[in-house]
């Protein structure tokens, strides 16, 4: 019965997403208040329907109902309950489900928090979510429908996925559809400013929040994945560009432009129609993510349920979107007219080049990641395009970026000095350089790159700190002028200081995990020992372990340092019994400095087990960083100048930063 | 007018990709499953050292003996490896048929770590460390298995784990009649 209840709630979104998606449009063209209106309350009436539908199945998972043909597929009754509720959006349909919520719940949050919205641009991004929203909701009703019986129920469950049976997996893909579907929120901003016809700093004004919000999203759920392959794949690594993986960063890279271009449109009401394209093109991107991981187009380590069917919707899905989006720019964007005047030595001219350049990046990654596709369609030939690609393309194009971030926030808008700003960095760039030394002297002398990026990784940390610094008058006034100045500056700097020198954090940890990692791999038997980096470890033996629903061998090694005890590492290799795979959970024993990893390999009394273990230095840094440049940008999204009724439409007041 | 052309760039970006996007679903190309422009050409070039110690190195005159062979790329760390592999071993104890293993970015004592705990059914194998013969069979990952005649020539090319039903259907009629 309640299965039936969310099928029935799911119709009735998509006639209310109908509703939504055409009346307030006819709406804000003919003027009329009443139509308008409608698309407010259709909105929270939506966001309330798929509400319903998504609780009616994490009912049916959590309740272990096998009459639900999707719960059979992606379930079985010996699962822990928080898997129950994650194998929720486990498995395509579900997924579909949780994205349709995720779109509804951002349009019902604009509709709320929309009151100071011009009433024409409210109606026309409410009806755009909702034209995005059928999309989704007609996918889900006709060709993947959760809510499907079957007939008779089956005794038990095939179970999730083993993978996906992991705290970071569990909600890694929320995180990511919040992002994916945040920018949906800046997609119907962009397209609502084209049928309007006018983009101007207000709308920039009110764009951003939606963009900081998706952005956060995105980096925290990229974060997640990064850190689950590093301790499920069992290889030490962080990231693989894995075409899933590339999915997701291109959207990030696209996100990232857009954060910063819109900075220009607020305070110099330029740089429009490129701001508008890339609200476009970063829920393009996401979407063409999708399209990549589900119609398997692209093989990837991430198994999905793939189908050409399926594909085949999403394709025309994403070229409605994509598409129509892009024929309008066409159409309209010409007219979007800029009133400054650009000077490349200025905050605007620093922000124009962190665009190029995040732009490449986004561009580097969709190539090397399509030309596999591309070049079997025209050749035949089939190729793998891995990190040595990307080592030789994406790696050389972040050194002009970074090097730059550091000096843009010193330029003044409209016109600047270059030397001054250097002149101020001067600190950072020397202790930057003296560890870029230090690295390439004292860790390792063979790999001058590596010591080069060390030196990035400081630099930026730095470079924001001076920055910092320099605003609060550290050292230069007295304690309580600083103190002052601290607590008048507003939350976007300081989220934008945080955020820039997290970034810093991150290019440390990769660096040095990527660079200077050691890795012991050798067959031990129980009592035997091996050592890295000064660390002895002992594999004391081999336990069966009987999980929830697994087996497992799970292989304590007894970690010494000089002989005295230092920790007890004890990685598993888990047998899921109901779908036969196995999957590896590692140990790691963290300082914050440096992982001690160790992932147990294939073996047996006789032979011995494998056992690889590597020490990451800084690998913990790389998910601090990630996680603190996330931080950063909700602090920027509390800043008071960007709450409910803060923005309105009149003249940008230009702001003395 | 050529400013209204700009403008227009992204839409046909769009349209060339999606052209491509369209011709690789329709193609029905499954970059998963059976189908590779291997089949019907001489086997590409297999000239790796031997697996175990003490075994001759893999040449091409392995596939070259009149009889047919199987050739299966596989690595120690690959799951889906794990669940094809008692039907290799069925094969070649049951029926007698040639297999030929290479062990695909695989360090070899774990790779041989692999077979002395699973059983081997390999006549002759081999050590593609670097992947680079793989890159010349047209691999996209492991487990990949190739059928080939007599004469060298490919007559099948299984991407990923082959199944009860593939072995039914497939290999164990192309052993008998040496062509499919």
């Amino acid at each position: 019965m309640i299965p039936e209840l969310g099928h029935f709630a799911l119709i009735l979104a998509l006639a209310v997403a109908l509703v939504q998606g055409t009346l307030p449009l006819i709406g804000a063209a003919r003027g009329d208040a009443r139509l308008m209106a409608l698309g407010s309350t259709a909105a929270l009436t939506q966001a309330l329907l798929v509400i319903v539908a998504f609780a009616a199945l994490t009912q049916a998972y959590v309740t272990s109902d096998f009459s639900v043909a999707n719960v059979v597929a992606n379930s079985h009754s010996a699962k822990p309950l928080v898997y129950k509720i994650s194998g929720v959006w486990g498995n395509h349909e579900g997924s579909m489900l949780l994205w349709a919520l995720i779109l509804a719940v951002f349009g019902a949050a604009v509709a709320l928090f929309g009151a100071n919205l011009p009433d024409t641009l409210r109606a026309r991004v409410l009806a755009i979510q909702a034209l995005i929203g059928m999309g989704f909701l007609a996918f889900l009703l006709f060709t993947s429908n959760p809510f499907e019986r079957l007939s008779p129920a089956p005794a038990d469950g095939n179970g999730l996925n083993p993978l996906l049976q992991d705290p970071g997996l569990a909600f890694h893909p929320p995180l990511l559809y919040l992002g994916y579907v945040g920018f949906s929120v800046t997609y119907a901003f962009a397209i609502a400013a084209l049928l309007e016809g006018r983009v101007d700093p207000a709308w920039a004004r009110w764009v951003r929040p939606w963009t900081l919000a998706a952005w956060c999203f995105l980096t925290l759920g990229i974060a997640l994945g990064s850190w689950w392959a590093y301790y499920i794949l069992g290889w030490g690594g962080f990231w693989f560009w894995d075409p899933v993986e590339n999915a997701s960063l291109m959207p990030w890279l696209a996100g990232t432009a857009l954060l910063h271009s819109a900075i220009v449109v607020e305070k110099r009401d330029a740089l429009k129609s490129w701001t508008v394209l890339l609200a476009i093109l970063a829920f393009s991107l996401s979407l063409l993510g999708t399209f990549l991981v589900r119609s398997g187009v692209l093989t990837s380590v991430h198994a999905f349920a793939q189908d050409p069917a399926r594909g085949l919707y999403i394709l025309a899905f994403l070229l409605t979107v994509t598409g129509g989006g892009l024929a309008l720019y066409a159409w309209r964007a010409p007219k979007l007219t800029s009133s400054g005047l650009f000077q490349p030595i200025s905050r605007e001219g620093a922000l124009i080049l962190n665009n190029l350049l995040l732009c490449t990046l986004a561009v580097t990654v969709l190539l090397g990641t399509l030309y596999p596709l591309f070049l079997d369609l025209l050749t035949g030939n089939k190729v793998s395009v891995g990190p040595p690609f990307f080592n030789a393309t994406f790696v050389p194009l972040c050194a002009p970026l970074f090097a730059a971030l550091c000096v843009g926030p010193f330029l003044g808008w409209k016109r600047a000095e270059l030397w001054p700003a250097l002149q101020q960095l001067r600190i950072a760039f020397f202790v930057a350089v003296v560890a870029a030394i230090v690295a390439a002297v004292a860790i390792d002398s063979r790999s001058t790159l590596a010591a080069v990026a060390f030196g990035f990784g400081v630099w930026l940390i730095m470079g924001s700190l001076v920055e910092f610094a320099g605003r609060l008058r550290l050292g230069r006034a007295p304690w309580s002028e600083s103190l002052r100045r601290l607590r008048a500056t507003p939350r976007a700097s300081l989220g934008m200081t945080i955020s820039h020198a997290a970034l810093g954090v991150v290019v440390l940890g990769a660096v040095a995990t990527g660079a200077w990692h050691l890795e012991v791999i050798e067959t031990l038997k129980p009592g035997e020992k091996t050592r890295i980096a000064g660390y002895d470890v002992t594999l004391v033996r081999v336990d069966n372990v009987q999980g929830p629903n697994y087996v497992a061998e799970r292989a304590i090694l007894a970690v010494t340092v000089g002989g005295r005890p230092f920790t007890i590492l004890e990685p598993e290799r888990r047998l899921f019994t109901v779908q036969r795979r196995q999957v590896a959970e590692t140990a790691i024993h963290s300082n914050g400095l440096r992982d001690l990893y160790a992932a147990l390999g294939e073996g047996d009394r006789n032979t011995g087990w494998v056992v690889r273990l590597y020490l990451n230095p800084l690998a913990p840094w790389i998910w601090l960083g990630a996680a603190l440049c996330a931080f950063g940008g909700f602090v920027s999204l509390s800043d008071r100048r960007l709450r409910i009724g803060a923005p309105s439409r009149r003249p940008a007041v230009q702001a003395a930063e | 007018m050529s400013r209204r052309l700009l403008f227009l760039l992204p839409l046909a970006t769009l349209a060339l990709m999606a052209g491509f996007f369209a011709w690789s679903l329709m193609a029905g190309r499954d970059p998963a499953s059976i189908g590779s422009v291997m089949v019907g050409r001489p086997a590409p070039r297999l000239d790796l050292r031997a697996l175990r110690d003490g075994d001759k190195p893999l040449t091409d005159a392995m596939l070259r003996t009149g009889k047919p062979t199987i050739v299966n790329f596989f690595a120690s760390w690959c799951t889906p490896c794990l669940a094809e592999h008692p039907l290799f071993t069925r094969l070649a104890q049951r029926d007698g048929a040639v297999i030929i293993g290479v062990a695909w970015k695989n360090k070899p004592e774990e790779a041989r770590a692999w077979l002395a705990k699973l059983g081997d059914p390999f006549l002759h194998a081999g050590q593609d460390f670097d992947g680079r013969t793989g890159l010349d069979w047209g691999l996209s990952g492991v487990p990949e298995t190739y059928l080939i005649d007599g004469n060298g020539i490919v007559r099948f090319h299984f991407r990923g784990p082959i199944t009860e039903k593939d072995v039914r259907d497939t290999v164990l009629p192309f052993l008998k009649g040496g062509k499919p």
